[in-house]
């Protein structure tokens, strides 16, 4: 973990309520796909924590959705604005594991941090399926992104007023090695009962402080308590326990 | 003794800052961050006999100048801490540490006193009678002066160390609690706890922590807190710890004025995981320049 002083190099929509804001400022803690940072907003006293969609050097890209108080500000902000982070939260994604054909399965606002995985795992060389799901054709952000990667790319629209209609569950290639998911938990339980390969699966909860000492986040797993933003926001499949 | 060192019943501190239980888990996640030696001590995360989860999901909520928390004193209970967390501990910070320790039942508190009192890296108990957040016990030892005296009396038969009770703001008058804990042999006080509260979400019109009500803490209740040192601290011998809302070294002076010996830190560790350094940093300076004399 990091404090650090960011600067806002852009701020921009990609759709109705999703934002995409890229940072510059140093990124040498986000070691893994899946991290998080949490910002310090003025005139909010806690930190928003928002994943990690990628970073590139000094470059550290973020994209979130409004969806209240903190999210709402962030749109707000301009160019060359000053923002302080804790960066390199989180355990992130083990890549190591995902075998030569890994699926990603992201919806919504969980589609960010599969980008960074997405794209250190085309790099080591992997067959990446992505499978992206949004409601409508308006929310759909990144497809062209993912592909630009080299990855096959399909996208579920809820209504089917784009790409193929249903949810992610609906358009599982036949053949995968293994599974990394992010999104809403609905999804998260359909895409744990539907993907029979293993897998790692990213949580969201209300956190305090984001770096596992106020308990605030806590789930149960069948290895024991774990923190979501310390020993998460990543977990293995085969250690979840569903309670909500 | 250095400038900034203040005696806490006995015991001599480097410095008055303390983060508050709670805040501060047992300290490992800090020592990875900043050399914790520098603090005064830490309050370790409030302890009970038996391991607990705690309440569910959502835990945390905001308000303007704070938050609010339903966290319900999740540990991993008093054997495990004094099996791993403290020898964990013993290699990042060479200090006495404060134990802070919560039950269900006075057997519970003198249950997890009597254990912790045998570790020598134990220098204070810090008996939490203030838990908003928790069915049984808590905060309902500390919201009168019998039960609160009672537990104290309990507490100090089974240990030699010093006993520190944490009180509630959460009742009609804290001085005559403090008081209580006073004459039934407590050798400190700390004040306050969190303040009840709740806030609701406007797009379901549901509470936003799950368990409906949490604690408040931040900025926001510096002044209630300050206000119970002041009342306290006039109205006891033994030394206050003040606590609420804490945030910068002024904050910090401004306890002792009101008649705090040391004061915690809670919230703000959060916020800024480096809160309690650069209040240690920014103290001698602030005390010169408030001219201010230990």
């Amino acid at each position: 973990m990091k404090d650090v002083v960011f600067t806002v190099s852009d701020n921009i929509k990609l759709t109705e309520h999703v934002y995409k804001m890229t940072l510059c400022g140093d990124c040498s803690d986000i070691l893994r796909p899946g991290q998080f940072v949490n910002i310090k907003l003025d005139g909010l006293y806690l930190r928003r924590p928002i994943s990690v969609c990628d970073r590139e050097g000094d470059a550290l890209t973020l994209i979130y959705k409004v969806v209240g108080k903190g999210t709402e500000q962030m749109s707000t902000i301009k160019q060359g604005e000053k923002l302080p982070l804790l960066t390199g939260l989180g355990n992130g994604y083990d890549i190591s594991v995902s075998g030569q054909k890994p699926l990603l399965l992201g919806g919504g606002v969980g589609v960010p941090p599969l980008y960074m995985l997405a794209k250190e795992l085309v790099k080591d060389g992997k067959e990446v399926s992505v499978v992206l799901g949004f409601n409508t054709k308006d929310e759909v952000f990144y497809e062209d992104e993912f592909k630009a990667l080299g990855c096959s790319v399909t996208v579920t629209t809820v209504d089917g007023s784009y790409g193929k209609k249903g949810f992610v569950t609906d358009a599982l290639p036949e053949e995968y090695s293994y599974y990394y998911t992010c999104g809403p938990l609905p999804m998260l339980k359909a895409v744990f009962n539907s993907c029979k390969s293993s897998g790692q699966l990213s949580f969201e909860e209300r956190m305090g402080c984001g770096f596992g000492a106020c308990m605030g986040c806590s789930c149960r797993t069948i290895t024991g308590y774990k923190r979501i933003c310390r020993d998460g926001p990543v977990l293995y499949k085969e250690e979840i326990l569903w309670e909500k | 003794m250095g400038k900034m060192s203040v005696d806490l019943c006995g015991i001599t501190l480097d410095n008055p800052v303390i983060p508050a239980s709670g805040t501060f888990g047992y300290g490992l996640e800090f020592a990875e961050l900043y050399d914790i030696n520098i603090l005064g001590t830490f309050s370790f995360k409030g302890t009970t006999k038996e391991p607990r989860f705690g309440n569910p999901t959502p835990r945390i909520a905001e308000c303007a100048s704070g938050m609010l928390n339903a966290v319900g004193l999740q540990n991993p209970g008093v054997e495990h801490v004094i099996k791993y967390e403290l020898p964990a501990l013993k290699k990042v910070f060479a200090k006495k540490v404060m134990a802070n320790i919560s039950g269900s039942s006075i057997e519970d508190y003198v249950y997890v006193s009597e254990l912790l009192d045998r570790e020598d890296q134990v220098g204070w108990l810090e008996i939490n009678i203030s838990c908003p957040n928790v069915k049984a016990g808590g905060m309902g030892f500390g919201t009168s002066a019998e039960s609160a005296a009672a537990v104290t009396k309990a507490v100090k038969a089974v240990t030699k160390k010093p006993v520190i009770m944490k009180l509630s703001p959460n009742v009609t008058d804290i001085v005559s609690i403090a008081k209580a804990c006073e004459d039934a042999g407590a050798d400190g006080i700390c004040a306050i706890n969190t303040l009840l509260g709740m806030r609701i979400d406007l797009k379901t019109g549901k509470p936003v922590i799950a368990n409906v009500t949490g604690g408040v803490s931040g900025p926001c209740v510096f002044p209630v807190a300050l206000r119970a040192v002041y009342q306290i601290s006039r109205a006891v011998k033994i030394p206050v710890i003040g606590c609420g809302g804490v945030s910068t070294a002024e904050d910090v002076l401004e306890m002792m004025y009101a008649g705090a010996t040391a004061v915690q830190v809670g919230a703000a560790n959060l916020v800024d995981p480096f809160a309690c350094k650069k209040i240690i940093e920014e103290l001698p300076e602030v005390m010169d320049r408030y001219k201010f004399k230990n």
